[in-house]
């Protein structure tokens, strides 16, 4: 847990937040209607009010260990009911990014960030996600073949699987965004 | 005017049928779309939710590319891939600090203004007399659960669409072929996204609510205007339950008399045809 002092001339965790992202939880009051509307709580660790929380006061290690920020499905009610307008979805993104960075992804988040890297990779050979080929990167990241083995006939038989993905004609341009982007804030 | 259409990712493959009953559609209704050349992964949530610039980049070269080749609007069916378009644009012009960034990783200008960007809905939704007028097979008698999801209303203030929380759009489409939208509480509500395989359980537990609700509100099928609540909510489905999951643009193709073959209609896990007919 890192101090939060007034007389400190570092910036807490959430003034450095706001600085890079725009984004200033030190708004959220606790009233927890993020909580209260997100249809992942079951799944999560802290309640979305709680990362707001522990941002407040400066446990980065917490917020970026937590299993939460990876649970979070982007579905954005949080944001759009949030009374003081605190980009709550958008700031688990940030948060993401920065577990990722330092290496302090919750264990629970395997799975997560096994189908993160199969569909950006896919991406990033062909320009566009091919769901075959995605489908058996993640299996095999994650070490879960045998799930939906069933599915994928039926998914076949009704014409919903291409055996063929169609990239894009200019691979060079996606690959260059992939490099250009990698070590952004 | 030119349209650029931008099919994407999931339209190419398991919603193959969203994609041929929107081009069957635009046929029928006489609304000319060309598919952007070249566009590529909008990058959806893995991109925006592991790496912002790459989350901006992604839409922005396929922005870049529909302006280069003289498109004035996109239609883009797929509710993820419109919404990461609406976003990362709403970003590049609200903090032009990042429009150099992302020209630099693209290679490209982007657009000085902003490019309209239509979700399924707001595609048809300027047609409704034409969908009206051209009415060869009315869907009388079946009542439509209209299910929005989260990408085509949130967040409000970027995509500027219909209600957050009390959205009309789709069931106004969806009565112009004579079909009746049930009134229902779960129309906003998340079907599990991106987590379809990665926690199963998660999705399971978030349709099983939303076709619950459905059912017991008396619809027939569940109308829908995104892939992945496309795919979620028919092949996730409790045991028993049988719900026709279909896109808008089956609804209404079907109801302006496109055949059920051009409309993918075959084409679901869990079978339309029977609550259709």
């Amino acid at each position: 847990m890192s101090a939060q002092r007034k007389d400190s001339p570092e910036k807490t965790f959430a003034e450095q937040m706001a600085a890079e992202t725009g984004i200033d939880v030190r708004k959220c009051y606790q009233c927890g209607k993020c909580t209260a509307g997100c249809p992942m709580v079951p799944e999560m660790d802290y309640t979305p009010s709680q990362i707001m929380r522990l941002v407040q006061i400066g446990d980065r290690e917490a917020a970026l260990r937590s299993a939460t920020i990876w649970y979070c499905a982007s579905c954005l009610t949080c944001s759009t009911r949030c009374p003081q307008e605190v980009k709550i979805a958008e700031f688990m993104d940030a948060l993401r990014e920065r577990s990722l960075k330092a290496k302090k992804v919750n264990p629970r988040a395997r799975k997560i960030i096994a189908f993160v890297k199969s569909f950006l990779g896919g991406i990033r050979r062909a320009g566009r996600v091919h769901e075959i080929s995605m489908v058996m990167e993640y299996k095999t990241r994650a070490r879960d073949l045998f799930s939906d083995v069933l599915l994928a006939p039926v998914m076949f038989v009704k014409g919903k699987l291409k055996l063929l993905g169609k990239p894009v004609k200019d691979r060079q341009a996606v690959a260059r965004i992939f490099e250009r982007t990698a070590g952004a804030k | 005017m030119a349209t650029g259409y931008y099919p994407g990712c999931s339209l190419e493959g398991t919603a193959a049928e969203f994609d041929m009953s929107i081009r069957a559609l635009a046929e029928a209704l006489q609304l000319p779309l060309t598919e952007i050349e070249d566009w590529n992964c909008c990058g959806a949530s893995a991109a925006h939710q592991t790496n912002h610039l790459l989350g901006l980049a992604l839409p922005a070269r396929t922005i870049a590319l529909a302006a280069a080749q003289g498109m004035e609007e996109i239609v883009a069916p797929c509710a993820a891939c419109s919404n990461r378009l609406i976003a990362a644009q709403a970003e590049w012009l609200d903090n032009s600090g990042l429009r150099g960034d992302i020209e630099h990783a693209i290679g490209m200008p982007l657009p000085a203004g902003r490019l309209p960007i239509r979700n399924c809905i707001e595609f048809l939704l300027p047609h409704i007399e034409k969908i009206t007028a051209a009415l060869r097979k009315p869907l009388t008698g079946k009542k439509v659960a209209c299910y929005y999801g989260c990408l085509l209303v949130r967040p409000p203030k970027v995509v500027a669409f219909d209600d957050p929380e009390n959205p009309v759009t789709m069931e106004k489409v969806a009565a112009a072929t004579g079909a009746e939208a049930v009134d229902w509480g779960f129309r906003t509500e998340c079907c599990g996204a991106a987590f379809a395989m990665s926690s199963t359980a998660s999705v399971v537990r978030l349709c099983g609510r939303i076709l619950d609700n459905a059912r017991s509100e008396g619809a027939h099928m569940v109308i829908v205007a995104c892939p992945l609540c496309h795919a979620n909510l028919d092949m996730r489905q409790p045991k028993g339950m049988a719900m026709p999951i279909v896109y808008l643009s089956q609804l209404v193709g079907l109801a302006v008399g496109v055949a059920p073959k051009a409309l993918g209609l075959g084409k679901h896990i869990t079978p339309v045809a029977p609550a259709l007919a």
